[in-house]
């Protein structure tokens, strides 16, 4: 599907130096066949991702017996291709200054991010085993002290994108190109605090911010609708000066190409609204009564993988083994292009050396 | 114009002044904006130092660091929740922000993103809270009557209440250097300058004696150290003989200290600006209590119960609206009213 884009003016910031930031505009790729292929087989290989993430959040799910699987599977195909091909980061080196920021505020999705972490390779599969246990590094809602690669302790909801705000305020100060992506949900919108942020992030003119709103109309007393109104979400964030685009956050495609176009805008911070399925990918939870708190009962994981794999086999796909590590190891920082990671932006390779 | 007439009266009034009314007294020496200046002073020698605001700037002094180094200084607009947010994300990324706005903001509004951003990574971010406890004759809404009480029970934050402007200008680069978050009651504006008469240096987590006295122990905090130090001077005519610990850092409590001086078997009165409830008076307390200071050895009473304190401080109630010299008299923070407390308890 095609990205809807609403193009906001851009901020600008009352300090011009702050606003001389460098515009690595990429040539647009040949549309030739090998590019399609290209571009087919980068699809496919964030579907396996994505499938994988899924896989590993219905498995720790299992450990626990509970847990917010249905905003997991949600979630699964923007975390895919955010960790895969978007993030700038060095998989064995979390802390790398250069790194780009990915924000969870939404602590509560922990499961899905530790997923990711595994699939990234911040992770080793084999920790997820100890979701939610006693002396875990995976605690149930996310938390930075505790998980390499977790930017901030989410859970109090309303947080993540002032903290954002700072760290972007930081970089740029610093000259640094790295961004900062901030993951909240619809229901987060409800946080005063939320728009306290958008405003900070535009009038400061920090086009090194993008948030990503996970819409999935659903929050702990029911749909949001009823609980409390926030659409038009698109309108409201273009309205607080930011670039919007808003996707099917469960179409890989379109993700690809939303944030494809968001590497290249400039001028002001950028939102991607995903709109998502609770339990995306598992007819049995897809169909359930919606839940912000799923029960899954005993006997239910089993079917719940065996309908995962056979979506995801519908598609041609054959996801490789639990376990199997699904990225490339990344370069150490400072190394040329050639020798970056796959997860690394193109025209962020070998910034700030 | 009959004989009420306000116009009749106004020389005997006094009216409430503008929203930061200097706490200083008459004829005593002032420094300007002591914290604006010793933040600029520090950004020169390090470039990691940067400032934000939630559009006080001008009240809270930070506008001598914002135009000394306008490149370092964030506005955040009239929204604490995102300030301390964006103060802990540019702390993420290696910076040391001062972010300042009013002490009710900071504490009752912002509180949160103070106490999940900030102090649980344990981040080097110093909040700088302005108007705190009776400074301001605007009312409960700007007065910040129990924000130690607030704060105390953060874990992992250090709290200062300097006493002048030599207290401010020493302590700004201490909790710059100090490695996690940090809460400064500030004075602002022309605040008295006290401390430079005394063998005296801010020192974070050090109570300090300023003068020896065999009768009474004052402890005291925040401006009410200034108060205390006048107010142990004009005793010494009814000769009785006072000394005075000051206690700029609230969290962590120099115990040590306090124990020490507390269980001479003299008179122990706490001095704060703040709320009788959770703040220095119950730290002293705490104190003693939990060392079982006073029930074996009976250095403070002879009543076995303990060291009593005698707690000068706000009441626990919403203060009036009004001048401030007329409410440190109605609330006994000034020295006419230590001096009266003080003669009753002998």
């Amino acid at each position: 599907m095609t990205p809807t884009t609403s193009r906001s003016a851009p901020a600008q910031s009352p300090n011009p130096q702050e606003n001389l930031q460098e515009n690595p505009q990429k040539p647009a790729p040949p549309d030739d066949a090998h590019t399609r292929a290209a571009r087919t087989e980068r699809i496919r290989t964030l579907q396996d991702s994505a499938y994988r993430i899924r896989r590993h959040a219905l498995d720790m799910g299992e450990i626990q017996g509970q847990g917010y699987i249905g905003q997991a599977l949600g979630v699964a195909d923007i975390l895919a291709v955010v960790y895969k091909d978007v993030l700038n980061y060095l998989p064995d080196n979390p802390e790398w200054p250069k790194r780009d920021r990915f924000l969870l505020s939404i602590g509560h999705y922990a499961i899905a991010l530790y997923a990711a972490l595994a699939e990234a390779g911040v992770l080793d599969t084999a920790e997820l085993d100890t979701y939610g246990a006693d002396g875990s590094r995976l605690p149930m809602s996310g938390m930075a002290s505790y998980t390499p690669g977790m930017e901030i302790s989410g859970g109090s909801l309303g947080h993540g994108l002032g903290i954002a705000t700072g760290m972007a305020l930081g970089l740029r100060h610093q000259g640094s190109r790295a961004h900062v992506y901030n993951l909240l949900s619809d229901g987060e919108l409800d946080e005063g605090s939320t728009w306290e942020a958008a405003l900070a992030c535009a009038h400061h003119g920090l086009d090194n911010v993008t948030a990503i709103v996970d819409v999935n109309a659903l929050q702990a007393d029911g749909p949001t609708r009823g609980v409390l109104r926030t659409e038009p979400v698109t309108d409201k964030w273009a309205a607080f000066g930011w670039h919007t685009i808003r996707v099917d956050g469960n179409d890989i495609e379109a993700l690809v190409s939303a944030f494809d176009e968001l590497r290249a805008h400039r001028g002001s911070p950028a939102v991607l609204v995903c709109d998502t399925r609770i339990g995306r990918g598992v007819p049995l939870l897809e169909t359930r009564e919606r839940a912000h708190f799923m029960r899954v009962e005993p006997d239910e994981w089993q079917i719940a993988r065996d309908e995962l794999a056979q979506g995801h086999k519908a598609r041609g796909r054959n996801p490789e083994p639990r376990g199997a590590r699904a990225h490339a190891p990344a370069a150490p920082a400072g190394s040329t292009e050639a020798g970056r990671s796959p997860q690394s932006h193109p025209h962020r390779t070998g910034d700030d050396a | 114009m009959n004989a009420h007439a306000p116009a009749a009266q106004a020389p005997h009034r006094l009216t409430t002044s503008a929203m930061i009314a200097s706490i200083a007294e008459d004829g005593q020496r002032t420094a300007k904006a002591p914290f604006g200046h010793a933040l600029a002073r520090l950004a020169e020698e390090r470039q990691d130092i940067v400032g934000l605001s939630a559009d006080l700037a001008k009240y809270t002094d930070m506008h001598v660091f914002r135009e000394a180094h306008p490149e370092r200084f964030f506005q955040m607009g009239m929204a604490e929740q995102v300030m301390l947010g964006a103060a802990a994300g540019l702390a993420e990324v290696g910076l040391v922000p001062f972010a300042s706005t009013y002490s009710v903001f900071a504490t009752r509004r912002a509180y949160d993103f103070l106490c999940l951003d900030i102090a649980e990574p344990g981040l080097n971010v110093n909040v700088v809270g302005a108007l705190p406890g009776l400074t301001t004759g605007y009312g409960p809404s700007h007065q910040a009557t129990e924000d130690l009480a607030i704060l105390r029970g953060m874990p992992g934050l250090t709290i200062v209440d300097p006493a002048d402007s030599v207290d401010i200008e020493q302590a700004v680069p201490a909790l710059a250097a100090a490695p996690g978050p940090t809460y400064l009651r500030l004075l602002r504006g022309a605040v008295p300058t006290v401390l430079d008469e005394y063998d005296y240096r801010f020192e974070l987590g050090r109570a300090a004696q300023l003068r020896g006295g065999r009768d009474v122990l004052f402890i005291s905090t925040g401006l009410m150290t200034t108060r205390a130090l006048a107010a142990a001077r004009d005793l010494e005519a009814d000769h009785i003989d006072v000394a005075v610990l000051h206690v700029p850092t609230i969290k962590p409590l120099d115990r040590e200290t306090i124990l020490r001086e507390a269980t001479k078997g003299r008179l122990v009165v706490t001095l704060e600006n703040h709320t009788l409830v959770g703040g220095l008076a119950e730290s002293v307390a705490s104190c003693l209590a939990f060392a079982g200071a006073g029930t074996s050895s009976g250095a403070g009473t002879s009543s076995g119960a303990g060291t009593r304190i005698v707690p000068i401080g706000l009441p626990d109630e919403f203060l009036a609206a009004g001048a401030l010299p007329t409410l440190h008299d109605r609330y006994g923070l000034s020295v006419k009213a230590i001096k009266a407390r003080v003669r009753a308890e002998l």
